[in-house]
């Protein structure tokens, strides 16, 4: 939480931003024609900066993740925007060139730890594969890095357990490799696509806080996609609110908490639960996002929106608002959801 | 793993005591030894002298008992055809077939698996659909009919390699060999081919479903998120996930084989176990049917023992899980 350095970075822009990415849409084609699953999606990264990508399943948040790792399954495609990561254009890099920035410059976690590390491989083997894949070292060499990595994620006793395989960890235990391997080559971001959503709620915050530490020493960026407002809260320094394919809304992240100028963020906000506060029912937003395809062409929210207005029929562009960029016509109202 | 011997060893004899039975009762009831051992004149005294000297007035189960420990010993009697011991006519005919199935089972799996590999990387081109193609000709189309058209191909009209036969053979006292030999070399190829093709495509199958599978799981995609190389991913990763079915089916497949050469056999004249047993069943040459029976049943459980034994070294979870109680099974 306390910093500085990284907040600022984040706060007073502009260093060189480590990440931009600009009208970026993707379609997936399918019998019926092609339907746009993320719509002129653009924002930008500093280098340590914890960005928060929050959203509805579907809404297109690990899509976006994906699309800059270039690992979009087919028949989902980029047609429009581009990705810029330290100064250079990577969407349209030959695969092998981005196969060398995957896991070297730009890291993954997924959401599933008991499914993402190869069940027949000891843990040790397969840290030391990757760091040998990135970094020219001994194996010897790679050996320690990786023992090393595992104590530092916090894994107990790491010289017996670099042996072990997959199934002799538990679950939170196993995100903890699964860290280890996605900084093994020391990247400048990870994209986190829910790291934490399939563990305890115990252990959840243990894992949120070991990422948050470890990009810290490193000063390594993090998009972090969540559906869970409530982990962003927590975590990050900015947060970015995705809406039907689009980005509705991106700010500082105690100033879109304190005051979220899109109606959609308000609700989402209105739905954290909390212990602190009182209230009778969590907020509900009525309805469900539209299909992609089924995008209105104004406001993709507007039909589900309680402050909706004529001009809602025109689609909204992201405007500045403070340090916030919003993109609802009713911003300059402050929202509390009803 | 020791455990998991034993337990197989167990499970191994109860099964070879079956078809020992099973064996046994082929001897006992199919045709009478003595009226087919005896010329037709002999007189009732001799046919009762051998009926005394051949155990057939013992209890039955006291016969079985007999069975089963000669046949412990390597012991199934004398061939009726030829008049000599029965272990002596096998151990004759078993390298050939043992070569034909080696052969065959290497090249399965040399050319089944990365067949099976490219065809479910490259899914969508013009080769992954030829290669489809012709691995359902290869499962469909029976051996014998390979065999014949290699046959009418390469012999009749190519005159490349010859028709029948094992070709000249070296004889190491214990074993004869033809892989030693430019003869016994050629010879092997289109039995062997003829036999393979079915493993092949199968196997080939086999793997692309199987990989296409595992390609889909999480680490997969979490194997190309820490940037490996395609040749890491898709054999390390991927191929070594699919092994489990795929030596099971190969173990599965080898038993088909041995079985499966009876036929190649014939159509090659091929001096093995398989063209042994079609001869015997035509002069109900009975001792050697049953002992190939018993040979045939112990390489199996031996082949599926083996199976079991690379389950461990392949998966490091089955360990634990015959350790740990082991009831899956």
């Amino acid at each position: 939480m306390n910093q500085p350095l990284a907040r600022q970075a984040s706060a007073e822009r502009p260093v060189a931003p480590l990440l931009t990415v600009r009208g970026l849409s993707v379609e997936f084609v399918t019998r019926r024609g092609s339907s746009r699953a993320l719509d002129r999606v653009s924002f930008d990264m500093a280098p340590g900066e914890i960005l928060g990508l929050v959203g509805e399943s579907g809404a297109g948040k690990s899509l976006s993740g994906n699309a800059i790792i270039g690992l979009i399954d087919p028949p989902g495609h980029v047609v429009e925007g581009e990705i810029n990561f330290e100064g250079k254009r990577i969407d349209n890099l030959a695969p092998n060139q981005m196969r060398r920035l995957r896991g070297r410059r730009i890291a993954a976690i997924f959401q599933d730890p008991l499914t993402s590390l190869d069940p027949l491989m000891r843990i040790g083997d397969q840290i030391t594969e990757t760091i040998l894949t990135h970094l020219s070292m001994s194996r010897a060499a790679a050996r320690a890095r990786a023992l090393e990595l595992l104590k530092a994620v916090g894994i107990p006793a790491p010289e017996v357990r670099i042996d072990h395989y997959p199934h002799q960890f538990s679950g939170g235990m196993r995100q903890r490799v699964v860290i280890a391997l996605a900084v093994c080559a020391d990247p400048k971001l990870i994209i986190a696509d829910e790291p934490t959503t399939a563990l305890d709620v115990s252990i959840q915050a243990q894992i949120t806080a070991l990422l948050k530490t470890m990009c810290r020493e490193h000063g390594t960026a993090i998009l972090l996609v969540t559906h869970d407002m409530g982990v962003i809260a927590d975590t990050a320094d900015r947060v970015a609110v995705m809406y039907a394919g689009r980005l509705v809304e991106i700010g500082p992240i105690e100033e879109v908490l304190r005051s979220p100028r899109h109606v959609y963020t308000a609700g989402l906000i209105g739905s954290i639960p909390s212990l602190n506060r009182r209230r009778e029912r969590l907020v509900q937003i009525d309805g469900s996002m539209p299909r992609p395809g089924a995008v209105p062409s104004g406001c993709a929210f507007a039909p589900r929106c309680p402050k909706r207005i004529l001009k809602c029929d025109e689609r909204p562009e992201l405007m500045p608002f403070g340090n916030s960029q919003v993109a609802c016509w009713r911003a300059e109202e402050s929202h509390s959801y009803v | 793993m020791l455990l998991l011997i034993i337990k197989r060893m167990a499970n191994a004899i109860f099964v070879i005591l079956a078809v020992s039975l099973l064996a046994f009762t082929i001897f006992k009831f199919l045709g009478d030894p003595v009226q087919l051992m005896l010329n037709p004149q002999a007189t009732q005294q001799e046919r009762d002298q051998l009926t005394e000297r051949l155990g057939l007035n013992d209890p039955v189960p006291v016969q079985f008992a007999k069975f089963v420990f000669n046949a412990a010993r390597g012991e199934f009697g004398m061939s009726y055809r030829n008049q000599m011991p029965v272990m002596e006519v096998i151990a004759q005919r078993f390298p050939a077939t043992f070569e034909l199935v080696l052969v065959s089972s290497v090249m399965a799996l040399l050319i089944g698996l990365p067949l099976g590999v490219f065809a479910a990387i490259r899914g969508g081109t013009v080769m992954a659909r030829v290669f489809h193609l012709i691995s359902m000709i290869g499962v469909s189309v029976p051996a014998f009919v390979i065999g014949i058209l290699l046959i009418l191909v390469f012999s009749i009209e190519l005159k490349w390699l010859p028709a029948f036969g094992r070709g000249k053979v070296v004889d190491l006292g214990f074993w004869t060999t033809g892989f030693l030999t430019p003869s016994g070399r050629a010879a092997l190829v289109m039995p062997s081919i003829s036999l393979a093709l079915f493993q092949i495509s199968f196997i080939m199958r086999l793997v692309t479903a199987e990989m296409l599978e595992v390609l889909r799981t999480d680490f997969i995609r979490f194997a190309k998120a820490r940037g490996l190389k395609a040749r890491a991913i898709y054999f390390r990763h991927g191929l070594r996930n699919c092994m489990m079915p795929v030596v099971t089916m190969t173990g599965m497949l080898i038993g088909d084989l041995i079985a499966f050469t009876l036929v190649t056999e014939i159509v090659f004249q091929w001096p093995g176990m398989g063209f042994l047993f079609v001869q015997s069943v035509q002069y109900v040459d009975i001792p050697v049917m049953a002992a190939y029976l018993m040979i045939v049943c112990c390489i199996f459980i031996t082949i599926n023992l083996i199976v079991d034994l690379i389950y461990v070294v392949v998966d490091p979870r089955v360990d634990q899980l015959v350790r740990g109680g082991g009831n899956g099974h």
